[in-house]
């Protein structure tokens, strides 16, 4: 069983593709340019582990980070 | 005229106007990549191409060595014509790019999908009932055209005129310069006319809100780059999107099982339109080399032009595996069809709403269609790729 897990957005790497957002709704939200964050802490609600990994898999410019805690 | 001759070497002359390439050009992508991570011609007055995925990145990444100031490669290297932000480099390019983020987020697109869903359908109406049509003439080209009008505040009716700026300027202007100019001067006087009106009565659209933005320093615009953005928006917005929609059609045309997948999963559908995006992705940027740099330890010299083919990028087996299939339901795919790095494209978002709202009432309306074999599909050439002609027949074959 694995532990929780936190998703970060790198602010420095995110260009606004907004897949995350599309993929994981309840794990990111877009700012007024359309720029990518983690949803609060980025603590991921259990069940919602594989939408962390498919946001992570599915970002064209990497900017995502799992962190297993 | 400049004809060019065919290509005989493709690894040592290649040329993306050729009609080989127009027509079919992945196993020629396969080629240039068993090559090398970049490749060089002499065509175009000197142009190399990074054919890899990682290739691709770093060059996107690179905005030092890589000048975005000229995105279309030609025969020649006429003088620049500023269309920021796609233009632009640091330190110039965020803050063009930041004027027009806002109108361009998931939230303010989302705004306009009922307008692109009724105009799909006033335009399904209007052949639903014939055997069969051009899906790319009386569909697909339409959708966009429409849509950017619609947010530009200029009438739909000139779509005909936009579309024959946009191929003199992407097409006919890779080798003919006086046409070239000729259209980006006809455009000038064109959105000339719609700033000079909204002087009087501004209006709630984007060239309002172009005219009404103001630098740091809190100066309007110059001219100059209010006309660039608007030409920007206006061709940039246009073409790639109608490719885009023109291959989704085509793909889902020739394959049964997938449109009858996809009319049993509606909810599979914004995943089948990213796997369409990367398999078919339109568009082909290029940057200019400014200072000598590497790929992949191989030398690259200023003068040179450099084509940027985020579809060839798509196809890198390295990334993607089964690159050469189309997996409507592929799970990781962090394709580049929009770009990479600081000129993501500003209309991604848009393009996604379009292409979904497209394919969705296409397929709800039209659940049974098939290429007309007695027709031929025809492929734009050079900076954007998508079906131009599109033969369709509807009902079971």
């Amino acid at each position: 069983m694995a532990g929780k897990l936190r998703v970060r957005v790198d602010q420095e790497k995110c260009q606004g593709h907004a897949r995350c957002r599309s993929l994981a709704p309840e794990l990111f939200e877009l700012d007024s340019f359309g720029n990518a964050h983690e949803a609060g802490d980025g603590s991921v609600p259990p069940g919602l582990e594989d939408k962390a990994w498919l946001a992570q898999s599915n970002c064209p410019e990497m900017a995502i980070e799992v962190i297993e805690e | 005229m400049s004809d060019h001759a065919p290509v005989t070497d493709w690894v040592h002359d290649f040329d993306h106007t050729d009609p080989r390439w127009t027509e079919n050009p992945y196993p020629i992508w396969e080629t240039l990549r068993a090559a090398g991570p970049v490749v060089h011609t002499e065509r175009f007055l000197g142009c190399y191409m990074p054919t890899t995925f990682d290739a691709v990145k770093q060059v996107a990444y690179d905005t030092e060595h890589f000048s975005s100031r000229r995105v279309v490669v030609r025969d020649v290297r006429p003088e620049t014509v500023p269309a920021p932000p796609i233009t632009s480099d640091p330190p110039e390019h965020k803050p063009a790019k930041q004027l027009l983020l806002p109108s361009f987020t998931p939230d303010a697109i989302k705004k306009l999908e009922p307008r692109v869903r009724a105009i799909c359908n006033e335009l399904i109406d209007g052949f639903i009932d014939e055997r069969g049509c051009d899906a790319a003439a009386r569909y697909s080209r339409h959708i966009p055209v429409r849509t950017i009008a619609h947010m530009l505040g200029i009438p739909e009716s000139d779509g005909d005129q936009f579309i024959k700026w946009i191929h003199e300027i992407l097409e006919l202007g890779i080798k003919e310069q006086a046409i070239l100019m000729k259209a980006v001067q006809e455009m000038i006087a064109y959105f000339a006319g719609h700033i000079e009106r909204r002087k009087k009565a501004p209006t709630d659209d984007l060239i309002t809100t172009l005219m009404n933005a103001r630098d740091k320093d809190g100066q309007p615009l110059s001219d100059l780059h209010v006309q660039g953005t608007l030409r920007l928006l206006l061709i940039a917005g246009i073409d790639t999107t109608w490719s885009a929609i023109g291959s989704s059609l085509w793909h889902l045309a020739r394959m049964p099982a997938d449109r009858e997948r996809l009319l049993a999963e509606p909810e599979l559908l914004p995943t089948a339109i990213e796997e369409f995006l990367r398999a078919y992705a339109p568009v082909t940027m290029a940057r200019e080399v400014m200072k000598e740099t590497e790929i992949g330890g191989c030398p690259v010299k200023p003068g040179n032009m450099l084509l940027l083919s985020f579809p060839a990028a798509n196809r890198d087996p390295a990334v993607f595996p089964d690159a050469d299939k189309v997996v409507i339901d592929r799970k990781q795919n962090p394709h580049a069809a929009f770009g990479l790095g600081i000129h993501r494209c500003i209309g991604s978002n848009l393009a996604r709403m379009e292409m979904t709202v497209a394919v969705e009432e296409w397929l709800r309306r039209i659940p049974d269609f098939r290429l007309d074999p007695a027709g031929k599909v025809t492929w734009s050439e050079g900076t954007v790729r998508g079906p131009r002609q599109l033969p369709m027949l509807f009902g079971k074959a």
